[in-house]
């Protein structure tokens, strides 16, 4: 943890009481010189043109060398890439940091989109478990249906399945928007920490089991509710919200808001704002 | 972690060995040490067949001990006295390994003191006994297995079949999927998962007079679904049972000698994806199993917690 010392030179900030602390230690060391920034280069990102658009064919591919293609074909520029035949592979289209239209033509196994900053996806067929798990932003757009642990640890973004999806979706998600067409099974919401849940028809057992903080909002039947979920009001503001983010989201634009359960945290079990003081939270 | 897949085609035939091998293969990454087909053949009905081990494979990865092949010559003589006092026939004997061998056999009475009596030979395992089931399972991945057993042409309506990972027990032919529904002639059962209460289960079933061939917990939904057969329940009912008496994560495929169905446990810890057709039913515990046969654009979905489906041929 990185050790916390008084600054001798206050800003604006500090002279307003907002924090009194500057961190020192190894997360803090400058790992380049702000002034050769021209030389600064944040790695996996290329400047690329969304009008410059390819095919390519991973049928006889393994992940790797279809994640590599994609990776060379942003670097010359592409900013729309259709992936052929995709065929159920593991882990495509994970790790990127870029901005790009990314298209599937055909279905994902797992990890599909995983751990991404900033493309958007769309997926023309099915996805398997742990889809765009970590993603920090951009959108996924999947045609049918998803496996289990759909959108795992979201940190940020759009994750939306026009289908069904599995088991624990959105455990332990930190923030974005999880966005559910059709059904969702067990557990959906999982240990959830922050960000939103929508899921338009029924969803299984112990929904937002032990979460800590989130909304969860569902349409149609609960099959029960887990540890320390309980039921929130509805407010117009959330209701303005739905609608604009499944407009947003082409999915259940004519969907009848007013009648969602609404799903938060009890904090009878997890308190954030309880548990970490705004100092610590700095650190962090 | 290990991988489970299944088809069966809907009136209809099909190379079931070749495609089952091809669904395997594609999960190996799942675990290698074992792979085990359950074939359903089209057979015309009138002799049971029974798939036997009168050994183990010693192979290199083998947890089993070695043994010199004059004792499972000498097994084999037991096998074939025992099956004359039975009153069993032998229409055809195949000896595909030193270790292993099929026999086509005109029999009609108890099927469990039949298999009580064969398996009282020390070191004797029926794999499987039925009337169009067949059960080979060994050491390797699904391709080795196959090729070793010449699997590649079976002709037949379904199958399930096991790439296994072994964390429960030994690498092993005995612990081996899938596992025979002991003592019905053509119940076979594959399982992804691990039961917690296999101990307690056993206990129980063994004092009703179930038989247990291995220390494998998967071998528990075999006996379960067995002895609730026994009782009078639908192979549904008992699947459906089962989600209650059976403790820890689990999804199983059991087929019959007419019907494939699957079960998954209230938590959905363990995958499986599935495909359904008027004519086919493929699922696998990932989808690149069923791209193996299908690999057009294709629908399919995960099913839910404590679902159950059967299907009939």
């Amino acid at each position: 943890m990185a050790n916390l010392k008084t600054s001798e030179k206050k800003s604006k900030a500090q002279s307003m009481g907002l924090h009194t602390e500057v961190l020192t230690g190894k997360t803090q060391q400058k790992f380049f010189n702000p002034d050769e920034a021209e030389n600064f280069y944040y790695f996996g990102t290329y400047d690329v043109d969304f009008n410059k658009r390819t095919e390519i064919d991973v049928k006889n591919m393994d992940c790797r060398e279809a994640n590599k293609k994609i990776d060379e074909l942003m670097k010359d520029g592409y900013g729309t890439i259709v992936i052929k035949n995709p065929q159920g592979k593991h882990s495509l289209g994970v790790g990127i940091l870029n901005k790009l239209n990314l298209i599937f033509e055909g279905s994902l196994g797992y990890f599909g989109c995983g751990s991404m900053d900033g493309p958007i996806v769309r997926i023309n067929g099915r996805v398997g478990w742990s889809c765009a798990e970590n993603m920090m932003a951009g959108k996924v757009v999947i045609e049918k249906n998803a496996g289990s642990c759909f959108g795992a640890a979201i940190r940020g973004g759009d994750l939306i399945c026009k289908g069904s999806v599995g088991a624990r979706t959105g455990i332990d998600q930190k923030g974005g928007t999880i966005i559910i067409g059709g059904d969702a099974g067990a557990f959906t919401g999982f240990m959830m920490q922050r960000g939103r849940i929508i899921i338009l028809g029924d969803v299984g057992i112990n929904l937002g089991d032990s979460m800590y903080d989130g909304t969860i909002f569902v349409g149609g039947k609960i099959g029960s509710f887990g540890s320390d979920a309980v039921e929130a009001e509805l407010t117009d503001s959330d209701q303005d919200w739905l609608k604009r983010k499944l407009k947003v989201a082409e999915i259940g634009e004519n969907f009848d808001v007013s009648k969602m359960t609404k799903v938060v945290a009890g904090k009878k079990l997890w308190n954030y704002d309880a548990l970490e003081p705004t100092e610590k939270k700095g650190a962090i | 972690m290990c991988g489970i897949a299944g088809l069966i085609h809907r009136g209809n035939t099909s190379n079931v060995g070749f495609e089952l091998q091809g669904m395997l293969q594609a999960l190996k990454h799942r675990g290698e040490d074992s792979t085990g087909y359950a074939l359903y053949g089209k057979t015309d009905g009138q002799n049971f067949i029974m798939r036997f081990k009168v050994g183990e494979n010693v192979a290199e990865g083998s947890s089993s001990v070695k043994e010199d092949v004059s004792v499972y010559d000498e097994r084999k003589k037991i096998v074939d006295s025992y099956l004359s006092e039975l009153g069993a026939k032998v229409i055809k004997e195949d000896r595909i390994l030193p270790y292993s061998l099929r026999y086509e056999i005109q029999y009609d009475k108890d099927l469990m003191e039949f298999s009580q009596k064969i398996e009282s030979v020390v070191g004797v395992e029926i794999l499987s006994m039925g009337k169009s089931l067949e059960v080979i399972k060994d050491l390797g991945n699904a391709e080795v297995v196959c090729n070793r057993y010449n699997l590649d042409k079976v002709v037949g309506t379904h199958a399930i079949g096991h790439a296994r990972m072994a964390t429960e027990s030994g690498v092993d032919i005995k612990s081996a999927h899938p596992f025979w529904g002991y003592p019905f002639s053509d119940v076979s059962v594959v399982h992804n998962g691990q039961l917690t209460n296999y101990w307690n289960n056993r206990r129980v079933l063994e004092n009703k007079g179930m038989r247990f061939m291995s220390e494998c917990d998967s071998e528990l939904i075999a006996v379960y679904l067995a002895e609730k057969m026994r009782n009078g329940a639908t192979l549904e009912e008992g699947m459906k049972e089962s989600l209650v008496g059976l403790d820890g994560v689990f999804t199983y495929f059991v087929a019959t000698k007419d019907s494939l169905g699957m079960a998954k446990d209230t938590m959905a810890a363990k995958p499986l994806v599935l495909y359904e057709s008027d004519d086919l039913v493929a699922m696998g515990s990932e989808e690149i199993a069923i791209r193996s046969i299908l690999p057009q654009e294709i629908e399919t979905y995960d099913p839910f917690d404590g679902e159950v489906k059967v299907w009939q041929i």
